[in-house]
């Protein structure tokens, strides 16, 4: 009774909030707009900008490793006085692989990835008429945006950008004598971070509060769309986590400008002993990590929600085992927090922590399966409509499913000492969240993008792009598992001074061709994009047939969602092909018939 | 030059996108307009290459595993590399089984319930029995696998030793490694940066009685069947000690000593006999020739594998595995620390 009442409360508040009209101009519509539609719009264009700029550096640097030390213009041509004569510089490699990887982490995979989808579909999918803070909301873009331009600055500075691996670690991080990306590059890449951070913490209580006060009449916890719950869980590990990134990260520029030694001691570098002395570099480790496990899971889940959501509505069905899907998200969400350790297993620290780190590692497999064979059950007896959305969401089954599996080796701390920062690493988490996780947001993307755009995307190039995103990137990340078998660090410039791996050349060879076709293969994409904004066909209302509020309001973007009342959601998201109903799909909007029993 | 031959390619790419595009535009306006709905036709055509392309993949891991799977280690040569190989074969096993069962089902009901026209799909939300099976199934085989797991880690990691391990220190710096042996006192002289200077280049603290008749080497020579205990030290930043034919790693970490301990089981003569081994330095031989680069013998090595700087990947040390007398003759020609310091 008492939350029926805040929620019409609730609603005459927010009814409020759309009396008040005002005049829009071109800075106040596309700019500094609180609108959450068009924020999610901006995070997805940074996001898209700074994808374009840390693929276009994986290819630079897999032409190196298929190639080493040999001379392309092309490289003379993107990196200068990095690559004399076209040959690329070894500190400009690692330069190119830490700002990959944290560009692709961070800014395309939280920001671009939850920034977008979390401000986009939360208050339409629960049923408000914008995020519980506009502004707050347009401040996490703008430190978002502020952070990536420093990001992009610190490419241009002198003694290059940061290089010493997208983690960090001290004290190569710390020192600028160490390399020279540790310089100037260094400050701009923890100022930057720092930025970001902010950004993070201030679009993740949005989410956090929107979800928790704002949900339309009806929209019970249990009737959130599984997209909802995993931006809402998301939020949530950012909040918990990200602060001791953004701790680990003062610490660090504390040793590199005050002298202090919160991470250094016993260092003789240049000739000289340096003053430092008691810090402890894994000490940076352990704070580091405890933002970058919940971190994998900030980037996967939101895209296991956006396939959730795309495979119940292709496959026609309900997702199978709603209830075990919630259930699954919170589990994971939970034992992300207790398995940082697990990237530490070769560190030097307390055997008996690496004991507790497998366990909690390897229970994180339960969860993850029973979220795969969920989707699988999804599909089976199903009507699967093939939109491109669909077909990225089957791939990230796929992928979800590959990469999870050599997890179970990975965080087995016997095995990992073998294998750890090998290829076997790097085909492990690019196919199990970076593949994952590219895919959910194309996913969500192609699904979504009438909605953001009111115009369809041409489907014939989306079954183009999907179709060499999906063989090109199974054969880059693949056979890497076979070079960390055999040995293959991580990280190395060039394979050449170890003999034992001339072998290997041949394959790093074909690992690069795949790379540059699928590279070259999200031209499409892009174009696809760009052009449907203004040249693609009107979209319908609903074009896909969804249950979720989201397909309730307009096609022409307005204030506040809908023009009359906030829908009242009488239903769970998932009523497809319900028996009874006269077609395959039932809005949440939709009173129950008389008789008809609440599916869920 | 280059950059002109780029930007012509990048507008080669757009043209052909954008006439691409007109003409799927046009065949789709000539089928009547309703471009951009999935058709069933669509549905047919992408149903079918879910099933190919998913097939072709499964297909494409087992042609992998037969041409690639013989660039894995050969067998460990250290007495508790067996124990980590059963267990990585056993792990392997488990995921492969679950592997080619599971992405053959998801390619193929992909395939199988297609979207067709007139059909409607089965109403089905759960079934709390079926998911108890797929939640109990992985937990007894995740059971199985730490159990042992955490068996095999801490043998590795607290070992129990019939006979005095040999103390060896392995020590880091940007880009090379240094190695220090105990002598006759098995016991390692206290060492500090603060004492690093000209020859004292891992900083022996030449007043500590203990450190007289350490040796220090440029090259691991480990005699065959002895525990040795190595202790890992950096001057700079962080490295990792990487013994991949060992199956062992630690970091060396600077400001701390780390641990790590191994007994090598097969002489450096001994493994360039094994079978696989030979076939591996023939097929590099042979591709060295083809280069006109030096031919190269089997030599264990230890590699840094933690990225520390521009020469992060040629940072290497030869390891010789000998028998004891080979071992003994070796370090008697080394000179102690009292005689170079």
């Amino acid at each position: 009774m008492s939350t029926t009442t805040t929620t019409e409360k609730n609603n005459h508040f927010q009814d409020h909030l759309m009396e008040h009209h005002h005049e829009e101009n071109f800075f106040t519509k596309y700019l500094f707009t609180m609108d959450h539609k068009m924020i999610g719009k901006q995070f997805l264009i940074t996001g898209m900008i700074m994808g374009i700029i840390g693929v276009m550096m994986s290819m630079l640097f897999r032409l190196e490793i298929a190639y080493p030390e040999q001379s392309f213009p092309i490289l003379e041509f993107f990196l200068g006085k990095w690559a004399p004569d076209g040959v690329m510089d070894p500190n400009i490699y690692l330069a190119l692989v830490t700002i990959h990887g944290t560009i692709m982490v961070f800014f395309v995979l939280t920001a671009g990835l939850s920034g977008t989808f979390s401000n986009l579909l939360i208050p339409l999918q629960i049923g408000a008429r914008d995020m519980a803070s506009g502004f707050m909301n347009a401040l996490s873009y703008w430190f978002f945006f502020t952070s990536s331009v420093i990001m992009v600055v610190s490419l241009f500075v002198e003694s290059g950008p940061a290089a010493a691996g997208w983690t960090v670690y001290p004290p190569l991080s710390a020192l600028p004598q160490a390399m020279p990306g540790s310089g100037a590059g260094m400050t701009l890449w923890l100022i930057s971070m720092t930025l970001f951070i902010v950004s993070s913490l201030l679009g993740s209580l949005n989410y956090i509060v929107t979800v928790l006060n704002m949900r339309t009449k009806g929209m019970s916890m249990t009737r959130l769309p599984l997209t909802i719950w995993a931006f809402f869980v998301t939020a949530v590990l950012g909040v918990l986590s990200f602060p001791v990134l953004l701790s680990a990260a003062l610490l660090l520029m504390f040793d590199r400008m005050l002298g202090t030694s919160f991470y250094l001691s016993d260092i003789f570098m240049g000739g000289e002993v340096l003053s430092y002395s008691g810090g402890s570099p894994v000490l940076y480790q352990h704070l580091f990590w405890f933002l970058g496990h919940p971190e994998v899971y900030i980037i996967l889940l939101p895209a296991l929600g956006i396939s959730s959501e795309v495979i119940a509505t292709n496959s026609r069905k309900p997702i199978f085992g709603y209830r075990a899907m919630v259930g699954s998200i919170l589990a994971i969400a939970f034992l992300s927090f207790i398995v940082w350790g697990h990237h530490m297993f070769v560190t030097g620290m307390n055997p008996f922590l690496g004991s507790v780190f497998t366990f909690t590692t390897l229970l994180i497999a339960i969860p993850s399966a029973v979220k795969a064979f969920n989707y699988i059950t999804t599909l089976w007896k199903g009507n699967i409509q093939f939109t491109p959305a669909m077909l990225f969401s089957i791939a990230l089954v796929s992928t979800f499913v590959t990469g999870g599996l050599t997890g179970v080796i990975l965080g087995d701390s016997a095995l990992d000492i073998n294998v750890h920062d090998t290829y076997f690493v790097v085909a492990h988490f690019h196919i199990v969240m970076g593949l994952s996780a590219i895919y959910g947001m194309f996913a969500g993307v192609y699904h979504w993008f009438p909605k953001m755009y009111g115009r369809m995307m041409n489907k014939s190039m989306g079954y183009a792009h999907f179709w060499l995103t999906f063989i090109t990137a199974y054969g880059v990340f693949f056979p890497m598992h076979f070079l960390g078998m055999a040995g293959l660090p991580r990280r190395y410039y060039s394979n050449t001074a170890f003999p034992m791996f001339d072998n290997l050349a041949d394959i790093n060879v074909l690992i690069t061709y795949f790379a540059i076709i699928g590279g070259a293969a999200q031209l499409i994409f892009i174009f696809n994009f760009f052009y449907s904004i203004w040249r693609g066909p009107k979209a319908k209302q609903n074009p896909w047939r969804g249950n979720s509020l989201e397909w309730t309001t307009p096609v022409e973007h307005i204030h506040g969602n809908w023009p009359g009342d906030i829908p009242v959601v009488y239903r769970w998201a998932y009523d497809y092909s319900k028996p009874g109903a006269e077609e395959d799909f039932v809005p949440q909007n939709v009173p129950l018939a008389e008789g008809e029993e609440s599916g869920h | 030059m280059s950059a002109v031959s780029i930007i012509v390619l990048v507008v080669l790419v757009i043209l052909t996108l954008v006439q691409v595009m007109r003409i799927s535009e046009i065949s789709s306006e000539i089928q009547k307009g309703k471009d951009n709905e999935v058709s069933p036709k669509d549905n047919d055509t992408q149903g079918r290459l879910m099933l190919l392309v998913g097939f072709g993949f499964i297909i494409s891991v087992v042609v992998m595993y037969i041409a690639w799977g013989r660039h894995s280690l050969p067998e460990p040569s250290s007495a508790h590399g067996a124990e980590i190989d059963s267990l990585w074969n056993l792990s392997m096993l488990i995921i492969n089984i679950v592997f080619f069962i599971v992405q053959p089902i998801l390619f193929y009901f992909a395939y199988k319930y297609r979207g067709k026209k007139g059909t409607k799909a089965t109403y089905y939300e759960h079934n709390n029995r079926l998911e108890l099976f797929w939640t109990m199934v992985p937990a007894l085989a995740l059971a199985v696998l730490i159990i042992w797991g955490l068996n095999v880690w801490s043998t590795l990691m607290m070992p129990e030793n019939e006979e005095e391990p040999i103390l060896v220190e392995v020590y880091a710096q940007q880009f090379n490694w240094t190695v220090r042996y105990s002598g006759g006192d098995n016991e390692l002289g206290y060492a500090t940066v603060h004492e690093i200077a000209g020859a004292n280049i891992v900083g022996v603290d030449t007043q500590d009685p203990a450190s007289a008749d350490d040796i220090i080497a440029k090259e691991l020579h480990l005699p065959v069947g002895k525990p040795i205990q190595f202790a890992f030290r950096s001057q700079d930043v962080i490295h990792s000690a990487y013994f991949p034919h060992f199956r062992a790693q630690m970091n060396c970490v600077p400001g701390s000593v780390t641990n790590f301990q191994f007994t090598p089981t097969i002489t450096t003569a001994e493994i360039r006999q094994n079978k696989d081994v030979k076939a591996h330095v023939e097929e590099v031989n042979e591709i060295r020739k083809a280069k006109g680069e030096d031919v190269w013998d089997f030599n264990y090595v230890l590699l840094c594998n933690k990225i520390c700087g521009a020469a992060h990947y040629n940072m290497q040390m030869d390891i010789v595995v000998e028998t004891q007398d080979e071992f003994d003759a070796w370090l008697k020609e080394q000179k102690t620390v009292a005689e170079t310091l």
